[in-house]
C-alpha cells in the first residue's frame, strides 16, 4: 500500500476536478435561474398577470402539447367586480399572506409541494367539489369562514380547522386559489376534469 | 430586571453543567452541549411525528389544539434542527485536533450556543401556543412563516445565520490560526455555501413559482448538497478516529465525493422543477443530474467497505462503527434508491406530492443524516468517559446498543415501507386512474391500503420510539465504570 497511487487516482487531482465541477454547475445553475426567472415573471405565458382574475380560467388537455394546459377564457371577474392589476395584485397578496400565516402548507399541497393530510390545491379553484361555477364563490367563502361548520363530507373524518380566517382574508385567499390555477405547471395534475368540463365536457 | 438578566448566562450554563467531562478540550466541551439540546430535539421530532401518525387513523384527536399542521411541523422542524446541531456539535468535536490549535473564538461560541437554544425554544412555543396569525408581514416577522421546512419566523432567520456566521467564524479562524488540510478546506467552503444558501429563504414573493424557485435552493441545496458534503467531511474524521484509515485515502475519496455530489446535486436541483410553473427544460435537467445523484453514494458504499475491509473491522469504537455503517447503506438506499424510485418526471407527475415523498423523507433523512449524528455521539461519549474501551466484550454484551440500533432501523424501515404502500396506492387510485381531484384524493385517502398503511406507520413509529428510549438509556450509562483504555490505532501519514 506504500506505492504511490496511479495519477488518475491521485489527490491533487480529484481535488482540482471537485473544484472544477462545482464551479462549472453553480455557473450553469446562475445561468438557468436568470433565464427561469424572466420565464416565470408574473404577467408572462407561464404565469398569469394577477388580473387574470377577471377571466374565466379552465384546465384542459392540449392535443398539441399532448398534456393539460391553463385556458384563459372570456371576462369573468372574481365577486362580480372588474379589478385593475394593482387591486388584482393587492388582493392576492393579501391571499398568499393569509395562506402563509395560517401555515396551510402542513396540510395541504401548493403545487404539489408540502403536507399530505388534505388535498392538493393547487387546481382548487377548478375543483368539481364546488357543485358549479356560480355558487362556487359563495361556498368556498363560507367554508374559509368557517370551515368546521361547513365541512364537506369525505369518508375519511378529516376536517378542517377553524383558523379564524376573515371575510377580507378569505376572499384574498380565493383571489390567490384564483390566479395560482392559471399557472401552466407543464401537465401537473394530469387527468383533471375541472368543474367547467363536468359542465361542458 | 437588570439583575435577572444579569444572572441568565450564569443559570444556562448551570442547566448544562452536567454535561462537563474533565477529559475533553473546549470545543469538545461546547460540542457536548449541541449533543445534549440535539438528543432532546430527537425526543420531540419522535413525539410529535407519533401525535401527526395518530391523526391520520383517528382526526379527531387533539382537533382545535395541536392540529396535524402543528404536530408536523415540529416534528420536521425538530428534525432539522436537532440534526444542525448534531452537525455543529460535530465540527466543535473535532475543530481543535484537526486544526492543531484551540478555538479562537469559544467564548463567542458559547453565547451563539446559548442564544441559538433560546431562539429555537421561543420559535417552538409560539408554533404551540400561538400557532397561527392574521394574513400580514408581523405573523410572518413574528410567528410563522409558513413555507414548509423553514417555518421559523424572519426574526429567528436572522438569529439562524448570525449564529451560523459565528459559527463559520470560528471554524475558519481556527484553521487559518492552526493548520489547513484537505477536510477542513473543503468543510470551510462547504459552510459558506451552507450560510449563503439559507439568505434564498428569507424573503417574502407573492409569485408562488418564484418563491418556491428560491424555496427550493434552500431545502435541496442544503439537503442533497451542502449537508451530504458536511456529514462527508464528518465522516472522513471519523473513519480516520475509528479505523485508523489513512488522511491521503479518505481525502482523495472527500474530493471524488464533492465532485460527483456538486456535480450531480446542484443542477439535480432540476427535479424540483417539474410542476412549479417553471420552463420544461428542468424535465431534461432534473431528471439527468438528478439521476446521477446516487453515484456517489454508491462511491461511499464502495469506500466504507473498502477501508473496514482493509481494517479487517478492527475499529475503537464498536457501536459508532456499526453506526457509520448504517450510515452508508441508508444514505445509499434512503436517499439513492428510493430518491431515484421517483425523480424521473415520466413517473413524478403521478407521485409527485403523495406519500412517496413521506416515505422518500423518513428513510433518507434517517439513513443519511439521523444515523452518523448517532456515530458520532457515542464517539463523543466514549471521549468524555475518559476515552475508555468501546470495542467487542462491553458488559451485558452491550445488548443495549445493539438493540437500540435495530429497533431504530428496523422502526424506520417499516414506516418507510407503510408510507410507500400508500403512495403506491394515491399514484394509481387518486392521480392515475381517477384525475386528482379533491373527490379522487379522499377516494385515495378512504381506501382500505391507504388506512392500513397509516396503522402499520403508527406501529413502527412506537417501534422507532422503543430504540430511541434504548439509545438514550445506552448513551448514559455505556462505559460507566469501565476500567479498559480505549483500543488505539495511530493514523498513519
Amino acid at each position: 500500500m506504500s506505492q504511490q497511487p496511479p495519477n488518475w487516482a491521485s489527490e491533487a487531482r480529484w481535488k482540482k476536478i471537485a473544484i472544477w465541477v462545482t464551479a462549472g454547475s453553480f455557473v450553469l445553475l446562475i445561468f438557468l435561474t436568470f433565464d427561469t426567472l424572466s420565464k416565470t415573471s408574473v404577467g408572462g405565458e407561464r404565469v398569469r398577470a394577477y388580473s387574470v382574475i377577471n377571466q374565466e380560467i379552465d384546465y384542459r388537455f392540449d392535443a398539441q402539447k399532448n398534456r393539460y394546459m391553463p385556458v384563459i377564457g372570456k371576462e369573468a371577474p372574481l365577486f362580480g367586480k372588474v379589478v385593475t392589476e394593482a387591486e388584482a395584485e393587492q388582493l392576492v397578496t393579501l391571499g398568499k399572506k393569509t395562506v402563509q400565516s395560517k401555515n396551510c402548507m402542513n396540510c395541504h399541497t401548493l403545487l404539489g409541494n408540502g403536507a399530505y393530510y388534505a388535498p392538493d390545491l393547487t387546481k382548487a379553484w377548478l375543483d368539481p367539489n364546488w357543485i358549479d361555477a356560480a355558487n362556487r364563490e359563495s361556498l368556498m367563502l363560507t367554508f374559509l369562514k368557517d370551515p368546521v361548520g361547513n365541512a364537506r363530507a369525505n369518508g375519511s373524518g378529516r376536517r378542517m380547522p377553524n383558523l379564524g380566517i376573515t371575510d377580507e382574508e378569505a376572499h384574498g385567499i380565493i383571489a390567490f386559489l384564483k390566479w395560482m390555477s392559471a399557472i401552466d405547471t407543464n401537465g401537473f395534475p394530469n387527468n383533471f376534469t375541472t368543474i367547467n368540463a363536468k359542465e361542458q365536457p | 430586571m437588570s439583575a435577572i438578566l444579569s444572572t441568565l448566562p450564569g443559570k444556562l450554563t448551570s442547566l448544562f453543567a452536567f454535561t462537563e467531562s474533565p477529559h475533553l478540550n473546549g470545543g469538545q466541551k461546547l460540542a457536548s452541549k449541541y449533543f445534549t439540546v440535539a438528543m432532546a430535539l430527537f425526543v420531540a421530532q419522535l413525539l410529535f411525528g407519533l401525535l401527526a401518525a395518530i391523526q391520520f387513523i383517528w382526526p379527531n384527536f387533539l382537533f382545535g389544539w395541536l392540529d396535524f399542521s402543528v404536530n408536523r411541523m415540529v416534528h420536521t422542524n425538530a428534525m432539522v434542527v436537532w440534526l444542525l446541531y448534531g452537525f455543529i456539535g460535530s465540527v466543535y468535536w473535532f475543530l481543535e485536533e484537526e486544526s492543531g490549535t484551540e478555538i479562537v473564538g469559544l467564548k463567542l461560541g458559547v453565547i451563539a450556543f446559548h442564544v441559538l437554544t433560546i431562539a429555537v425554544t421561543v420559535v417552538v412555543l409560539v408554533y404551540l401556543l400561538i400557532q397561527t396569525g392574521p394574513g400580514k408581514d408581523a405573523s410572518i416577522w413574528f410567528i410563522n412563516e409558513g413555507r414548509e421546512y423553514i417555518e421559523a419566523p424572519r426574526w429567528a432567520d436572522i438569529g439562524i445565520v448570525l449564529v451560523m456566521l459565528t459559527f463559520f467564524y470560528n471554524v475558519a479562524a481556527t484553521f487559518m490560526k492552526g493548520r489547513w488540510s484537505g477536510v477542513s478546506g473543503v468543510l470551510t467552503l462547504d459552510l459558506v455555501a451552507l450560510a449563503g444558501l439559507y439568505c434564498a429563504g428569507m424573503f417574502y414573493l407573492t409569485n408562488i413559482t418564484a418563491d418556491q424557485y428560491w424555496w427550493w435552493w434552500v431545502i435541496h441545496l442544503w439537503v442533497e448538497a451542502t449537508w451530504e458534503v458536511l456529514v462527508a467531511c464528518i465522516m472522513a474524521w471519523s473513519l480516520m478516529h475509528l479505523l485508523g484509515a489513512r488522511r491521503k485515502i479518505v481525502q482523495t475519496w472527500l474530493y471524488i465525493e464533492v465532485a460527483l455530489m456538486f456535480g450531480s446535486g446542484i443542477l439535480g436541483l432540476g427535479h424540483h422543477y417539474f410542476w412549479i410553473g417553471t420552463p420544461d427544460y428542468w424535465f431534461s435537467i432534473g431528471g439527468f443530474f438528478s439521476a446521477l445523484e446516487p453515484i456517489p453514494l454508491v462511491a461511499m458504499v464502495v469506500h466504507s467497505v473498502y477501508d473496514a475491509g482493509v481494517h479487517k473491522f478492527k475499529a475503537t469504537n464498536h457501536p459508532a462503527m456499526a453506526w457509520i455503517i448504517a450510515h452508508t447503506f441508508g444514505n445509499f438506499i434512503g436517499a439513492g434508491v428510493w430518491g431515484f424510485m421517483q425523480t424521473l418526471p415520466q413517473i413524478n407527475l403521478y407521485t409527485h406530492g403523495t406519500q412517496w415523498s413521506a416515505s422518500h423523507g423518513h428513510i433518507a433523512f434517517f439513513g443519511a443524516y439521523a444515523t452518523i449524528n448517532i456515530a458520532f455521539f457515542y464517539l463523543a461519549i466514549q471521549k468524555w468517559r475518559g476515552n475508555v474501551w468501546m470495542g467487542g466484550e462491553l458488559p451485558d454484551n452491550g445488548w443495549k446498543w445493539k438493540w437500540s440500533i435495530a429497533l431504530l432501523n428496523f422502526g424506520v424501515l417499516g414506516m418507510t415501507v407503510a408510507l410507500l404502500i400508500a403512495g403506491y396506492e394515491q399514484a394509481f387510485i387518486e392521480r392515475a386512474m381517477q384525475g386528482s381531484t379533491w373527490n379522487a384524493y379522499f377516494a385515495a385517502q378512504d381506501h382500505p391500503w391507504f388506512r392500513e398503511a397509516m396503522v402499520w406507520r403508527t406501529l413502527f413509529g412506537l417501534v422507532t420510539i422503543g430504540g430511541l428510549g434504548l439509545l438514550i438509556w445506552d448513551l448514559t450509562t455505556i462505559g460507566k465504570a469501565e476500567p479498559r483504555p480505549a483500543l488505539v490505532l495511530a493514523p498513519r501519514d
